[in-house]
């Protein structure tokens, strides 16, 4: 990309410095513009309906805003835009990106409440296509911005709070309460604090079974070529069973072991619930720690294991002053990966009654409220951003004082 | 003194190592040379555990090392191998500490040992004690790892191709200072190498290993004098072993009553190989041969040095 090259000299007057101008533009941030505003143009900014299942209505951004309220926010995306096209140093991209965000939220969250009709609680705004796409763009400009900063692994972290704090103030202030998706969340707050904590349970609680039973599988494999060569192979294969039909083969055995031995029927664990999704989610889970443990493990220096046990190191010392603190950073990669995965994958546990924002999902794909489903989707994917941002920090901050 | 009797050790049909016996004094440096494959880090490794023998055995001052468990042998011999080993997630300070730490050594004993080693190695504490072994140079890596060995003052230290990563010229550096270190502590070295000139310039008593078979253990000048096998003739070499045996005797050593006045003047420690390339090159029919205060203790003729390279 020409991101490394410096600005273009501006080369005297005329046609000159008009290609130098030309030369000097970020080619990412012209195709983010080309995004952002194909988007305003040719989709509807917000969408109007008459009820939450209905058909919507397109509305530009004239129409939401106003004349005047359309003029500040696009003149404030011109301004985002100049930079991301002429200026390459990122904290003023960063700070572009930002600003854009703010000015887009404001439209949308000033935007709806023009929109909906004075104590009509029936009819609906929500982001159109133009909001998404110009979200994209300004996500992928952030995005940019931050990778080139290289941040260090506290300050990632760090920033992530700030993020998650800015979120949560704009959603407390009400400023987006008359969208359509946090209505949807208005008439379900309980169940959705509920459900919320589902997810997590489902996606931390079999990480962490995972984890419990996959380090030390690995560790064995790392010892134990024979069992390397039958545990990973079964644990492969279990991988490449699709999701819903794992949830399926659990059915039987769990419900017979629910009818059949009572205390695992005190337990709950049943045939359908949240047994069998937590199982098969711990299943998925367990190759890349087990993989990745070993793996890790057979990543010390042999002659560093080698003088190990020339200096009278046990094969546990060794296991755990040396193999382990250099596997580390391996196998914390490998738990960012199935916590990644399996945050996305709880939504299936809905499916099989295990609970979790996937219920929102099903209900409303069931009920066509394409709103319902962003609101079991929205969160499920700032999860598991979330969580893919703490753990690579992990990594980094693990791996950071070896060459 | 270790003694080595009878060692053999097999792996499915190869043998490595084929009923070897020898016997390393207290206090000496023995070198075992061999091409790879020899099995020369094998034996090596017989002494401390790290492979149990076929058949034969290994005494350390007379205690039979199979009846001492494995990690309690092997944190009194100190232990060197190529390419250092060292732990990359752990400072120097922290890698000389493993031993003490495994024998449960108080804190301060333990700080002060690793600061008197640094020393001892010529690496400043201050300057080193925090880094982490991949911000040193090879040579300063290489020095970590011997006084990792010696952090808790094993009498004996076994030495695997301990310089084999080092290039030529720090190596011959490194040759050195472990010489006057050994010498120093009165340590018994066992070092494996497959250079010929290592051997040489280290080695009280040179062992040459081929095929798992020990050709002959004796010192340098009898491996050059009297070879037992046409594989230690072949290894020792002939076109250059005079220089060879020059090189094991020094100045001070062959010196002869006479007067030294208006010859060019030599070191008392230099070895009659140097001693002959000063003669040849400063055209002089003799040496003064002087001591470290410089005063002369004799000259030193090129007959002298020419008798000295040859069978007597």
């Amino acid at each position: 990309m020409s991101a490394a090259t410096p600005h273009a000299p501006r080369a005297g007057l005329g046609g000159g410095s008009v290609v130098a101008m030309l030369r000097g533009i970020d080619r990412l941030g012209a195709l983010l513009c080309l995004i952002g505003a194909g988007g305003l143009l040719a989709l509807p900014f917000l969408t109007f309906k008459a009820n939450r299942i209905a058909a919507g209505a397109p509305k530009s951004v004239v129409e939401s805003l106003g004349a005047p309220g359309a003029g500040a926010f696009l003149g404030a995306l011109a301004l985002v835009a100049g930079l991301a096209l002429f200026d390459r140093r990122p904290a003023v991209r960063l700070v572009g990106a930002l600003g854009g965000l703010a000015a887009l939220i404001l439209a949308v969250g000033f935007g709806a409440a023009a929109l909906s009709p004075p104590g009509d609680s029936f009819a609906r705004v929500s982001p159109g296509a133009a909001v998404w796409l110009l979200l994209l763009a300004l996500a992928m400009l952030a995005a940019d911005a931050l990778a080139r900063l290289r941040l260090s692994p506290p300050t990632r972290v760090l920033a992530l709070g700030t993020a998650a704090l800015g979120a949560a103030l704009v959603l407390r202030s009400g400023l987006l309460d008359p969208l359509s998706i946090l209505r949807e969340h208005a008439t379900r707050a309980d169940v959705f604090g509920r459900e919320l904590r589902q997810h997590l349970w489902l996606a931390g609680g079999s990480v962490a079974a995972a984890i419990a039973v996959g380090a030390p599988l690995g560790a064995l494999c790392h010892l134990n070529r024979k069992l390397r060569g039958v545990a990973l192979p079964v644990l492969n294969m279990v991988q490449t069973i699709p999701s819903i039909a794992l949830f399926g083969l659990l059915m039987g055995p769990l419900a017979w072991l629910g009818r059949t031995v009572p205390l695992a029927g005190d337990l709950g664990i049943r045939g359908i619930g949240a047994a069998p999704a937590l199982l098969a989610l711990t299943l998925y889970a367990l190759l890349p720690v087990t993989a990745n443990t070993a793996l890790g493990l057979a990543r010390a220096p042999a002659e560093a294991v080698d003088a190990a046990a020339g200096m009278g190191m046990t094969r546990g010392q060794i296991l755990w002053g040396v193999e382990i603190p250099l596997a580390l950073p391996v196998i914390v990669a490998g738990v960012r990966v199935v916590l990644v995965q399996n945050i996305g994958l709880a939504t299936v546990a809905a499916l099989i009654g295990g609970g979790g924002l996937g219920t929102f999902v099903f209900q409303g794909v069931g009920q066509t409220a394409i709103d319902l489903v962003l609101l079991g989707a929205a969160p499920t994917v700032a999860l598991a951003f979330c969580a893919a941002v703490l753990l690579d920090a992990a990594v980094d901050a693990l791996g950071g004082r070896r060459a | 003194m270790i003694v080595i009797e009878g060692a053999t050790k097999r792996y499915g049909e190869a043998t490595v190592v084929d009923d070897v016996s020898m016997a390393v004094e207290s206090g000496s440096m023995t070198v075992v040379v061999g091409q790879s494959g020899s099995g020369k880090s094998t034996l090596l490794r017989m002494i401390n555990r790290l492979v149990e023998p076929s058949s034969g055995r290994v005494t350390i001052d007379g205690v039979d090392v199979s009846t001492v468990p494995g990690p309690q042998l092997r944190r009194g011999i100190g232990y060197v191998i190529q390419g250092h080993g060292l732990f990359p997630h752990r400072t120097v300070a922290q890698n000389i500490a493993t031993v003490p730490r495994l024998l449960g050594w108080p804190r301060d004993k333990t700080r002060a040992r690793v600061e008197e080693l640094l020393a001892l190695l010529q690496l400043d504490p201050k300057q080193f004690a925090s880094k982490y072994p991949h911000e040193l140079s090879g040579g300063e890596q290489q020095r970590v790892g011997v006084a990792r060995a010696l952090a808790a003052g094993p009498k004996i230290l076994l030495m695997d191709e301990p310089f084999g990563a080092l290039d030529p010229i720090i190596r011959l550096k490194a040759q050195d200072d472990l010489k006057a270190l050994q010498r120093r502590l009165g340590a018994t070295v066992l070092l494996v190498t497959h250079d010929m000139d290592e051997a040489f310039r280290l080695g009280d008593r040179i062992a040459v290993l081929n095929e798992g078979r020990l050709q002959q253990c004796g010192t340098p000048a009898e491996l050059l004098l009297r070879p037992a096998t046409p594989y230690v003739q072949q290894l020792v070499g002939s076109s250059d072993r005079s220089y060879r045996l020059l090189a094991l005797t020094t100045a001070a050593e062959a010196v002869e009553a006479g007067p030294a006045e208006g010859l060019p003047g030599i070191d008392g420690g230099a070895t009659l190989r140097e001693a002959l390339a000063e003669i040849v090159w400063r055209d002089a029919p003799a040496l003064a041969v002087l001591a470290e205060d410089g005063k002369p203790l004799g000259r030193l003729s090129l007959q002298a040095i020419l008798a000295r390279g040859r069978p007597q």
